[in-house]
């Protein structure tokens, strides 16, 4: 973060105040909390990481189950004869991998268009004063209220006619334009505490428009860049409506939220390698969230506290 | 495993055709716009215009014309009988005989899925108030539990510490999973014999509740988890927000003798509110049309657990009547933007973000 942001590039307030926080909340907690207080917050933290981590936890332990011992009443996480019969099974019978393969290829499709198309726009939004501006931005905004089942029926039918059901085009076009507007308000918000000054003094070098843009703005925004290509990853890797009204008649290009659904139906639930399947679809994204939280968290809050 | 090595190399070439085929469409629409506004109109926007153009156009194809097209579909009565046969279905106007004057042609006829909406029940029994009120009543719960639940956990991480990362990694990781899964972990956790819950009350000697079948334990049960996966997110915030406070606020505030708390309502609530408000007015809208948790927890499909969102997906997709849905839906939009309207003209949000 401290090598990528606009505070580390030019040491204006944010970097200033970051370090006061941590200096003055230093101070507060070594007067302030005595050894019980310290103690009660400790075990509220663990009492809220038990709750949060439990069911996560039961997943675990539902996959590790054997077969004939899938609805237990234990409450034992790690069962006494725990075995990856479940994985092997999932790996083996069903099209598990395809189906991740076949995600994969849509979120990373997905993530690329959408940083593409936010980025560019975003920055018009952030540096312009043009007619119809704000009534962009609040047409953006208001996009996010649509709820998600009032564009199926237009959309299933856009695609029938243009005969992109079934396919992998229909589906990347629909997650990477549906999450332009939440990842242009980001980009913007980041993009407006990118000192102006930066940029003119290039444009007075003689450079144009675009490559400052490309040279200034860009490198300087990777960490909102990081953030709206998880956003958009996320969104696409998680997606299931859409998914089954473009792909649901064929089974080669399932994504993994379709073939999981399968596994757990009302009637005929595979439980043990549904929650294998879930564990291993899960642990790449956490990793991956994991990594970038810190972008993440200065990405989602600067664009708001500025000045 | 044969499928799969069958599928690589469809998928590849599929995946970088559609993004060529992006590009290629990408180039051509740059290509009009330049000629029609740079050489034409000659217009001092030129470069802005062709900054937004390729998501302006992605935006007017996927959002706009399908939000017209959803605007016709409300004033038809298409169903799954007519679908896709232009023929079968028409607008929904009376036939010429029997059309009704003035103000009753506008309400049988024109509008006729409009007024249905509140005069007839949107399911099988359920009508539109209740659906409205449950639909309130899930998002102010949640909503609330959410910011007080971040608030508080972030208060405490807000401190120097042992183990700080390690608790900040774990709470988050509910909103690290995907929301399909969590929300089918937890619906199995709902079950009555075998779901954790039970088990623990069982062993607590208390009596097992119905939470899939019961209408309010399933209403209970759908909060509990859409807290469970919405605390994170404000956790997360507010306290990117608390951190960025500088620490002089609160070393003068003990000087001049504040506690704890008057140090929370008059230095933390005020500096972190520009993070706050947007999130709350996010957070309100995410959850009122949140459809994972609502679908899926409500497994027997008890309409008493549905709100506005899901009770729209079963209008159209299960009892497939889809000019009805999309006079529903415009009637949920419509109630979710005249809420963030006030919302925001009281809280003067987007004067800011807008500037």
């Amino acid at each position: 973060m401290t090598s990528l942001s606009p505070a580390a590039a030019t040491p204006s307030a944010p970097a200033r105040a970051g370090g006061q926080a941590g200096a003055g909340a230093f101070f507060r907690a070594r007067r302030g909390d005595s050894p019980i207080k310290r103690l009660v917050i400790h075990l509220t933290l663990t009492l809220c990481c038990v709750a949060t981590i439990y069911p996560l936890l039961r997943v675990l332990s539902v996959s590790l189950r054997p077969g004939d011992r899938l609805l237990s009443t234990s409450l034992r996480i790690i069962p006494p004869d725990a075995s990856f019969g479940n994985y092997q099974e999932l790996l083996a019978d069903t099209d598990f991998l395809l189906w991740v393969w076949n995600s994969l290829m849509i979120t990373v499709g997905t993530a690329i268009v959408g940083v593409a198309l936010a980025s560019t726009s975003a920055y018009a939004f952030s540096r312009w004063r043009f007619p119809g501006r704000n009534a962009g931005l609040i047409f953006l905004l208001t996009t996010q209220m649509i709820p998600a089942a009032m564009l199926m029926v237009p959309l299933y039918m856009l695609a029938l006619r243009n005969d992109l059901i079934g396919s992998y085009r229909g589906l990347i076009i629909t997650y990477s334009v549906t999450a332009v507007p939440f990842s242009i308000w980001i980009l913007k918000g980041y993009y407006d505490t990118i000192p102006r000054e930066l940029e003119e003094a290039a444009l007075i070098d003689g450079a144009g428009r675009m490559a400052t843009f490309w040279r200034i703005i860009l490198p300087l925004s990777t960490p909102s860049l990081a953030i709206v290509f998880l956003f958009n990853f996320t969104q696409a890797w998680n997606e299931y409506l859409f998914a089954r009204i473009i792909l649901g008649s064929t089974k080669e290009i399932w994504t993994w939220t379709l073939g999981l659904q399968t596994l757990q139906q009302q009637f005929r639930t595979e439980w043990g390698m549904f929650s294998a399947g879930a564990i291993l679809v899960t642990i790449p994204v956490v990793i991956l969230f994991l990594y970038s939280s810190k972008y993440l968290i200065s990405g989602l809050t600067l664009g708001s506290v500025k000045g | 495993m044969d499928r799969l090595l069958a599928q690589l190399f469809p998928s590849l070439t599929e995946t970088v055709g559609t993004i060529l085929f992006i590009i290629v469409v990408t180039a051509l629409i740059e290509l009009i716009v330049y000629l029609v506004l740079g050489r034409i109109f000659k217009s001092r926007h030129l470069l802005v215009w062709m900054l937004i153009a390729p998501a302006t156009v992605g935006l007017a194809i996927l959002i706009v014309y399908p939000l017209l097209w959803e605007m016709r579909l409300s004033l038809t009565n298409m169903s799954l009988r007519r679908f896709g046969d232009k023929a079968q279905y028409f607008w929904v106007v009376c036939a010429a005989g029997e059309a009704p004057q003035g103000l009753a042609w506008l309400t049988e006829c024109l509008f006729k899925n409009f007024v249905d909406v509140f005069r007839l029940p949107v399911l099988k029994q359920v009508t539109f108030l209740p659906v409205f009120l449950r639909t309130v009543a899930w998002t102010g719960f949640n909503v609330v539990l959410h910011v007080a639940g971040g608030m508080g956990l972030a208060l405490l991480l807000n401190r120097p510490m042992r183990g700080r990362g390690i608790y900040r990694a774990l709470l988050i990781l509910p909103w690290a999973i995907p929301q399909v899964i969590a929300v089918l972990a937890w619906r199995g956790e709902f079950h009555y014999e075998y779901g954790y819950f039970n088990i623990i009350l069982t062993q607590l000697g208390l009596a097992p509740v119905e939470w899939l079948s019961n209408p309010l334990a399933n209403f209970g049960a759908m909060v509990a988890t859409n807290v469970w996966l919405g605390v994170p997110f404000m956790m997360v915030i507010l306290l990117g927000a608390m951190q960025s406070i500088s620490g002089e606020y609160y070393e003068a505030a003990e000087i001049d003798g504040a506690g704890g708390y008057q140090q929370w309502r008059h230095i933390t609530l005020p500096l972190i509110q520009p993070v706050l408000t947007p999130a709350i007015v996010l957070g309100t809208i995410w959850t009122f049309n949140n459809f994972n948790v609502p679908f899926f927890i409500n497994q027997n499909e008890l309409e008493t657990s549905d709100i506005l969102v899901t009770a729209l997906f079963r209008a159209a997709f299960e009892y497939n009547r889809y000019g009805f849905a999309a006079a529903f839906a415009f009637v949920i939009f419509v109630l979710l933007l005249a809420y963030v309207l006030i919302y925001i003209a009281l809280t003067g949000t987007l004067k800011e973000s807008t500037r």
